[in-house]
């Protein structure tokens, strides 16, 4: 099960600013885990997808340099109170999470 | 002769190396990224090779690129960065970190009304340079700073 996405969304005008921390370990592969002392398995997000009232507005394609729960903010012009933004990730082991949120008036 | 001879090879290898990435150029013209992960660009060992892989030829130096870093990031790990375009028609962001071991660390493609505008937190091994890659208008714009790293963060 992989953990929460959480996601803020504020609009000013009619620019919707998003901010999101998706929980995931973004492992590199290159740690070992200090008690087996056993490499840890590279494990991270590839693509993040976020979306306005269903249409796509940004694709982030990431690599393992992106930090552990990772944090991502973007701004969406043309959005107003009440629409949807979505956000749906998967990662090397094809697992994927998504959440969505409604914009509260300005 | 034989000095000549040499020479002359390496000025072979040279224009057959110029030929090649031109045409990688022009088979790979600016295209969207659309859901495809840049497994070759991400594979890179060295910066230039990511940045040929994914397309970008010749990335003009601009100003228009405002890049927000720490100057001194205590723990590589989580370094912060923000990144605004002033450039019009910003279609995709892209950053590396020379030194990490694949220095492209993301892309970001822009669409329906997405601003220039990205911030999120990277992983750096070590003192490096920061560079921002710009598609827009059909052509490549780029800007750098340095991020001294105290403790870096790629075995984390």
């Amino acid at each position: 099960m992989p953990e929460p996405i959480r996601m803020r969304v504020k609009l000013d005008g009619d620019v919707a600013d998003v901010r999101v921390l998706i929980g995931h370990p973004m492992e590199t592969g290159l740690r070992k885990d200090p008690h087996s002392d056993e490499p840890v398995p590279i494990h991270f997000i590839k693509t993040v997808t976020a979306k306005l009232n269903g249409s796509p507005v940004m694709q982030a394609q990431w690599s393992r340099a992106v930090s552990r729960n990772p944090y991502l903010q973007f701004r969406i012009k043309g959005a107003k109170a009440g629409d949807e933004v979505s956000i749906s990730w998967i990662d090397n082991r094809g697992e994927t999470n998504s959440a969505a949120a409604r914009i509260p008036p300005g | 002769m034989n000095h000549l001879r040499r020479r002359l090879l390496r000025a072979g290898l040279a224009t057959s190396a110029l030929a090649v990435s031109l045409a990688a150029g022009l088979l790979r013209p600016l295209r969207a990224l659309a859901g495809e992960w840049p497994k070759a660009a991400f594979d890179a060992t060295d910066v230039s090779d990511a940045m040929r892989d994914i397309g970008i030829v010749e990335p003009v130096p601009t100003g228009d690129i405002l890049i927000k870093a720490p100057e001194i990031a205590e723990n590589g790990a989580q370094v912060p960065i923000e990144i605004l375009s002033r450039i019009p028609d910003t279609r995709v962001i892209y950053v590396f970190v020379d030194k990490n071991l694949q220095p492209m660390a993301a892309s970001f493609e822009l669409m329906n009304g997405a601003e220039p505008f990205v911030s999120t937190r990277i992983k750096m091994g070590e003192t490096s340079a920061l560079r921002v890659v710009v598609q827009a208008g059909g052509k490549h714009f780029m800007a750098a700073r340095e991020v001294k790293v105290t403790i870096g963060g790629c075995g984390t």
